[in-house]
């Protein structure tokens, strides 16, 4: 009935139509996750998309999404060729795991370096093969009250990547999760679901990135990951959004942390039409650090959302958020950054940090902390910046020989750069910094790698 | 020939004249030294002859090496070989002292149509410079002029005229914020520079700096004209004097222009 009294007032019809196909096709589906869908759907119905009257979503709207009638993709499509993928794999990355709108495709990826005990792969397979190791993570995270389209992608969980890395194993290569939106002649949607569960005392860095195949109609990739991160463990996790100009992606990457676990959380969006990615870090066990670094790359008339949300939980936590942005044309950038500190959480040091650089007068930026803090011993600081290129350091390095327009992108490189100061050296940094080259013009230019090199012994 | 030639040069920034003639020729080998009281447009005619845009020329002309100087963007007037050493040396977050230093010298070389050096050819020439000045060599790996102290942020200055050899080397205000001990580091970097086919502008409000870079000639800057030029004794003698007689003298002659 909830379902029908929001058709009214948006276009969720089809949804409602794909919701009784996938429950009902999937009869073999356990009891508990038929549960999570059940209210994934019935919450995403009482609430319909969120409208700029929401505060998490003041100033991003979502009614080209709300008004396109997205309909899941259908199973068995043509695989794209292996070939199709070369420019998006990551050469020392421990293998490549492929999902292709959200489901996973074994014989496009490859496996190279994956220690003993972990494990890989689809979740839909985890749930057919190993319910009991998913039933205790699969939705225990991710809040499905607050936010529409974590409750819709629950509606629709059916595969994504599965990721269990036991108790003290040390992974040195990062796994590469690659999710590819292929094009279709009509609006599809597809709804990957991520569970990433790392034990104690181990380490592992993740990539997610998204790219799209094909243009065709539009694409809604709506993405959500919960990662669990036990006591002790340190863990990288890398959100690349580079799909088309035209796409849209909502990714939700929920972390849950235990006593003394130091995540890093880092995002680089520069593709997609409309893109929001939120971060939701849990510090729910004590002396937990939190990193979230992100750079948002806009141009044209791209919307690239970044929205965080933390949680002190428990005291002597610390969270760092460093996100800078740059903003070229009519693009349009938002910083939301919200902390929570929880009664308990005594002794948290929080901080928040956004810098933006506007080259256009077109472009906007929307930059808003928000603190609710409730502990009375903590240290919570937060500041942004909004500016121009420097013309000092313009014509400081134009003064010494460099032309104008390497000098523009020296500096936006250097500014960019930032976030990979933030990073591990490793494969993970080197690829990201490599699309920034890319994203910022950069291709055939000196680069920072060889900046490196110039260290003097 | 004059390496520079500066002729009736006017410059005006938010509709203020701040140049109002300057008339000024340097020939290689030579070392000038430009003098005068706050305001007086010093540090003016240094930025307009490194290019910068925010100055508005209204009349006048500039040669350098027989090139209209005043035509060129600041980026090819340096790969003319024209270095200023700017007063206040800009901060520059990201980029690495070393990788600066090397992409301005294939900048050049580029421009002048010579290969491209990689970083380890660059790296014993930089070693050399760097003991010259008696700078750390872990300034090249940190950002460029960030955090820096200023006797640092000046040496650095010096250290980019060192490494790119200009036929033109602007000094503004080098000695400003000096300690003594750097002050004579600064100059013995400025003196190794001296050669027949380099000229040498020292720009400074004080004398103290010509003790240990000797120029060769002395003018006096004073509201937008030079209205003295001598030897290294005219130096002593603003020393002595200030420029207050110079100044009403200039009041004077402007009023009767």
């Amino acid at each position: 009935m909830r379902a029908q009294v929001a058709t009214a007032t948006q276009p969720l019809a089809h949804y409602a139509e794909s919701f009784r196909g996938l429950q009902g096709s999937a009869t073999t589906a356990p009891w508990f996750l038929r549960k999570l869908r059940q209210d994934g759907f019935v919450r995403f119905s009482d609430r319909g998309f969120p409208t700029l009257r929401d505060e998490d979503w003041r100033f991003t709207n979502v009614a080209a999404i709300a008004q396109t009638p997205f309909r899941l993709v259908p199973n068995g499509g043509r695989l794209p060729a292996p070939s199709d993928l070369a420019a998006y794999r990551i050469a020392e990355a421990a293998g490549e795991w492929v999902f292709i709108d959200g489901r996973f495709a074994p014989s496009l990826g490859s496996v190279r370096d994956l220690p003993k005990g972990v494990e890989v792969g689809s979740l839909a397979n985890e749930i057919e093969n190993n319910p009991g190791a998913i039933e205790p993570h699969l939705g225990r995270y991710l809040n499905i009250e607050r936010d529409p389209f974590s409750a819709l992608n629950t509606a629709f969980i059916d595969d994504g990547a599965y990721i269990h890395i036991p108790r003290g194993t040390v992974l040195r290569s990062p796994i590469h999760l690659l999710f590819i939106s292929t094009a279709h002649n009509a609006p599809s949607v597809h709804h990957p679901r991520n569970l990433i569960v790392v034990g104690e005392t181990s380490q592992a860095t993740i990539i997610e990135q998204y790219v799209s195949l094909g243009r065709g109609e539009k694409v809604l990739c709506n993405t959500a990951t919960e990662l669990s991160v036990g006591d002790h463990s340190v863990v990288s996790h890398y959100m690349i959004e580079r799909e088309e100009e035209g796409a849209f992606n909502i990714s939700t990457l929920r972390i849950q942390q235990g006593r003394t676990a130091d995540v890093a959380s880092h995002s680089l969006l520069a593709g997609g039409a409309l893109v929001r990615n939120n971060v939701h870090p849990v510090l729910a066990g004590e002396g937990g650090e939190c990193l979230i670094n992100g750079l948002f790359l806009g141009r044209h008339r791209q919307h690239l959302d970044n929205y965080m949300l933390v949680e002190h939980a428990s005291p002597h936590c610390a969270s760092r958020q460093f996100y800078n942005g740059i903003l070229d044309g009519h693009a349009h950038g938002v910083f939301h950054g919200r902390i929570i500190v929880h009664k308990q959480a005594q002794k948290t040091d929080a901080k928040q940090t956004n810098r933006n650089l506007l080259l256009s007068d077109t472009a906007q930026i929307d930059t808003k902390p928000q603190l609710e803090i409730y502990a009375d011993d903590v240290k919570c600081t937060h500041g942004a910046t909004i500016g121009q290129i420097d013309e000092d350091a313009l014509f400081y390095l134009r003064s010494r020989g460099i032309a104008e327009a390497s000098a523009r992108r020296l500096l936006l490189f250097a500014f960019a750069s930032e976030c990979l100061e933030r990073m591990r050296a490793g494969p993970a940094q080197a690829y990201v910094e490599n699309l920034i080259q890319q994203a910022l013009g950069y291709v055939g230019e000196a680069s920072r790698i060889q900046n490196h090199q110039e260290s003097v012994p | 020939m004059s390496l520079l030639e500066i002729k009736d040069l006017h410059a005006r920034v938010d509709g203020n004249e701040i140049l109002k003639g300057v008339n000024l020729a340097l020939d290689s080998g030579e070392v000038h030294s430009i003098m005068g009281p706050n305001g007086s447009g010093k540090s003016t005619l240094a930025q307009v002859l490194a290019r910068r845009e925010t100055y508005e020329i209204t009349a006048g002309q500039v040669l350098f090496a027989g090139k209209d100087l005043l035509a060129l963007k600041p980026e090819e007037a340096a790969c003319e070989g024209l270095f200023l050493a700017f007063q206040y040396p800009v901060e520059i977050p990201g980029i690495s002292n070393a990788y600066f230093l090397r992409s301005a010298v294939n900048a050049i070389r580029k421009y002048r149509g010579e290969d491209e050096v990689d970083a380890i050819d660059f790296l014993p020439k930089l070693r050399e410079r760097l003991k010259l000045l008696d700078m750390d060599e872990k300034l090249l790996n940190r950002s460029v002029n960030e955090a820096f102290s200023g006797g640092e942020k000046k040496r650095n200055e010096i250290l980019q005229m060192a490494v790119l050899e200009p036929r033109l080397a602007i000094l503004d205000e080098t000695d400003s914020g000096l300690d003594i001990d750097a002050l004579k580091v600064v100059a013995q970097g400025v003196n190794a520079m001296r050669s027949p086919d380099r000229a040498i502008l020292v720009v400074t409000h004080y004398q103290r700096l010509l003790d240990y870079i000797v120029p060769d000639y002395v003018h006096v800057l004073v509201d937008g004209r030079i209205v003295r030029s001598g030897g290294p004794e005219l130096a002593l003698q603003l020393e002595e004097q200030g420029y207050a007689a110079l100044e009403s003298a200039a009041a004077s002659s402007g009023s009767a222009a």
